[in-house]
């Protein structure tokens, strides 16, 4: 949280001078606070306030790179508790957990699966980002050895989990490893100064985990005067409650007090027996308020829901999701092929392409501007009538790629059907009113009226 | 080192409702169910009381369904065509806390059954089970406002949970609440401002707040649960600063809307790289629910008993977990 015009107000000269142009300090301080005005206005602040000052209006949760590049990951900075506040900025990270206790068949297996983790949703490309080695065999050798082929074998992020600061480091010391930033896994009370060293040393972000937000706000204050400024933090709580309740503090903390000791993003690993119960979990956490989050368990029916809730939770509830306003080919399209139209709101419009996809009929989709909202809400905000719908035929010559001029229309919006008529000439036909219809209606009302009609 | 209190100070608490009545009290329910009464942010027990836990209504339909894929139609093919059997094995064999039997038969394009019918159907649920009932329409309303006042007179002392008053239409279904002595549930779409002026409404012509449940219609995971989770997030928060006529009970339809979603329903064959569809519904219906509860959920719809289970599982480990 950032300082109030009251607490700016006491580290400025106080002595009205106006030369910032503002009749008082006062006023000054209050412009400052609503970042109105620019401390260096003044020309008589004092350089510690100036330090006070810029340090407060550092972001409250430290962003914290991982990896390099185009695909580096970057968690934290965010904003707001409550999602519709504002928006939640950076999408947490998934990742799976690898024990180095695995033998060559099964790394190389498991390395097959987790790279097949991705999935397309609404237009998207959704997938994991990172896999977390494990040091579980407290052999470094072996750490260093798997460590290095996952890395050298699979594109994600990496994180390096060990206690171990020797592991670590002959895990680092592979070639090309360290430039790749992995998050080191991590320090704790008793071995954070080697840790904080390594991470220093080799640029990487460090984990940071303890069973107390006491001990890691203390853990932070000490490795950030050892020279770490990127770190991720671990509250290991006792079951889905307490972690619920750590993440929660930890946030607010952040956000509310101003609390830099413990201004970072989190991360949790899961390790549920139970393949739904692990998953819930997670979810929650990504809810509230989770950075990274590390899975034992990794089937595709479970990691497409959770990348789901992602998506979901990390939408800008500002802006709806659009897809561009235009004429869209499902499947090989003739001059025959149906042609139905819908809005430009993402999640109707996906719903829509997935039903017509699914029905194997060739099909054009005629997405409509209605500024990304739904057929019924366009409807009535009279974003979506006739005229509108005209209009885009016209933009997209819709007409000239077919032989027939017979348009489908949403069900719910049956009630422009005249109107529509009369403005465009084509023949109107009345689509189902869900999506979910359109498979049926396609294989039958459109074979019987629309085509043969 | 010291951390900051971040303990948040609430002068509201969600109202408490009561479902189901036993016989000391007019009824033939052998518990009753509570819900609501949550003085705090969802789970923080550290600053209030988290209130009731959240509860489990399992739907029973009067008429089959059509469209269940094989995954979901399991568990209940030896009972999908009784819904007092239905309902019974919802709650013996998965612990269901409350039935919610949805008359889609009732729809005129569904089979447009008569009153007499519906009312039959309920009658032989409430003798088949002992937990509390709502009763859901077919959100046709000319179709609702000819059955449910049957059913509320049929059931009158139940102190049933029935479904639903909207801005449009609300005089009828709460004339009848009020007589008979049932809860209601208000519906208002995604929209917070027609929330609270659908229960003023209801209010207004003497109906009792502690006898309301919110409805704001659900969206499944991937399909808009992120308007229903910030809609019902924006409530709570204004429950918890003390408006009363948003402090009050929220329920969600999970169920319906999770297996609705292609990615609870296609086939393997349909959807490969996706995994089992044996897995991946059930769990698409959980995470829908234990996503949706972070925002503040009293009353849960459900389907698969696979997803009851587990979301069961869930709300009693946020109760207990690190005592």
């Amino acid at each position: 949280m950032a300082l109030t015009g009251l607490d700016i107000y006491k580290l400025l000269p106080k002595t009205n001078c106006k030369k910032c142009g503002r009749p008082t300090c006062l006023a000054f301080a209050m412009q400052l606070a609503q970042k109105k005005a620019n401390i260096d206005e003044c020309p008589d602040v004092s350089e510690q306030a100036k330090q006070t000052l810029g340090a407060a209006s550092a972001p409250p949760i430290k962003l914290v790179t991982i990896g390099a590049g185009d695909n580096a990951l970057r968690v934290g900075e965010e904003n707001v508790l409550f999602r519709h506040e504002e928006k939640f900025y950076h999408p947490a990270g998934v990742a799976v957990a690898v024990s180095d206790r695995l033998s060559e068949a099964e790394l190389d297996k498991k390395l097959k699966e987790v790279s097949a983790l991705r999935f397309h949703r609404v237009g998207t490309e959704i997938g994991i980002n990172l896999v977390a080695i494990q040091n579980d065999s407290g052999d470094k050798d072996a750490f260093a050895r798997v460590s290095q082929k996952v890395s050298s074998n699979i594109n994600l992020l990496l994180i390096l989990a060990s206690q171990s600061p020797e592991a670590m480091a002959q895990a680092l010391s592979a070639d090309g490893l360290a430039a790749k930033r992995p998050l080191l896994y991590g320090a704790n009370n008793q071995n954070f100064e080697s840790m904080a060293k390594l991470a220093k040393e080799k640029n990487c972000p460090l984990g940071v985990h303890s069973t107390s937000l006491e001990e890691l706000a203390d853990l932070t204050e000490k490795i950030k005067t050892l020279g770490v400024s990127e770190m991720v933090l671990n509250y290991q709580g006792n079951g889905v409650r307490d972690v619920l309740q750590g993440l929660t503090r930890l946030r607010r903390a952040a956000l509310r007090k101003n609390f830099r000791s413990l201004g970072f993003p989190t991360i949790t690993f899961l390790n549920d027996q139970d393949p739904y119960g692990e998953i819930a979990q997670a979810s929650t956490y990504l809810a509230k308020y989770a950075g990274i989050l590390v899975l034992h368990s990794y089937e595709p029916w479970q990691v497409l829901p959770l990348l789901t809730v992602r998506q979901n939770i990390y939408t800008d509830p500002q802006k709806p999701v659009q897809v561009q306003p235009k004429l869209y080919e499902v499947g090989q399209v003739t001059p025959d092929s149906p042609v139905l139209f819908t809005t430009n709101f993402s999640l109707t419009y996906y719903s829509v392409e997935g039903e017509v996809e699914a029905s194997r009929i060739p099909t054009y989709i005629l997405a409509v501007d209605t500024e990304g909202t739904s057929v019924l809400t366009a409807y009535s905000g009279d974003k979506l009538n006739e005229k509108v719908v005209a209009k885009a035929m016209n933009n997209t010559s819709v007409g000239e790629r077919l032989k027939h001029k017979k348009l489908i229309i949403p069900g719910l919006v049956a009630v422009m059907s005249a109107k529509l008529k009369d403005e465009t000439g084509w023949d109107i036909l009345v689509g189902p009113k869900e999506a979910s219809g359109l498979p049926s209606y396609l294989k039958t009302t459109w074979d019987r009226h629309g085509k043969k009609g | 080192m010291q951390i900051p209190n971040v303990t948040e100070k609430w002068s509201g608490t969600v109202t408490e409702v009561t479902i189901g009545a036993t016989k000391e009290e007019g009824g033939t329910r052998q518990k009753v169910v509570k819900v609501g009464g949550a003085s705090c942010i969802p789970f923080m027990d550290f600053e209030g009381s988290p209130g009731h836990k959240p509860v489990i209504a399992m739907d029973v339909l009067d008429v089959p369904p059509e469209d269940w894929p094989p995954a979901l139609m399991e568990p209940f093919k030896d009972v999908i065509s009784d819904p007092a059997l239905w309902a019974k094995k919802c709650v013996d064999k998965y612990g269901a806390d409350l039935i919610c039997i949805k008359l889609d038969g009732i729809h005129p394009d569904k089979g447009n059954r008569g009153a007499e019918e519906a009312v039959k159907t309920v009658r032989s649920v409430l003798q088949a089970v002992g937990v509390p009932l709502i009763i859901w329409g077919c959100d046709d309303t000319q179709k609702d406002n000819e059955v449910l006042p049957k059913i509320s007179q049929a059931t009158k002392g139940e102190r049933c949970l029935l479904a639903s008053a909207t801005q449009d239409n609300y005089k009828n279904i709460v004339a009848n609440c009020m007589a008979d002595g049932h809860n209601l549930v208000t519906q208002a779409p995604v929209d917070v401002n027609i929330q609270k002026q659908v229960n003023i409404l209801v209010t207004d012509i003497g109906f009792p707040l502690d006898r309301i449940v919110m409805f704001q219609t659900t969206g499944a995971l991937g399909y808009g649960m992120e308007y229903a989770y910030s809609i019902q997030e924006r409530e709570r928060l204004a429950a918890l600063s003390g408006d009363k006529f948003l402090a009050l009970p929220v329920l969600c339809n999970v169920g319906y809307e999770s297996w609705r979603s292609k990615e609870a329903k296609s086939k393997d064959e349909e959807s490969p790289g996706w995994g089992l569809a044996a897995e991946r519904g059930p769990l698409w219906e959980t995470i829908t629910a234990v996503t949706l509860i972070q925002s503040g959920v009293d009353i849960i719809r459900m389907y698969h008993p696979k997803a009851v289970a587990a979301v069961k599982k869930h709300i009693d480990a946020l109760y207990t977990d690190g005592r």
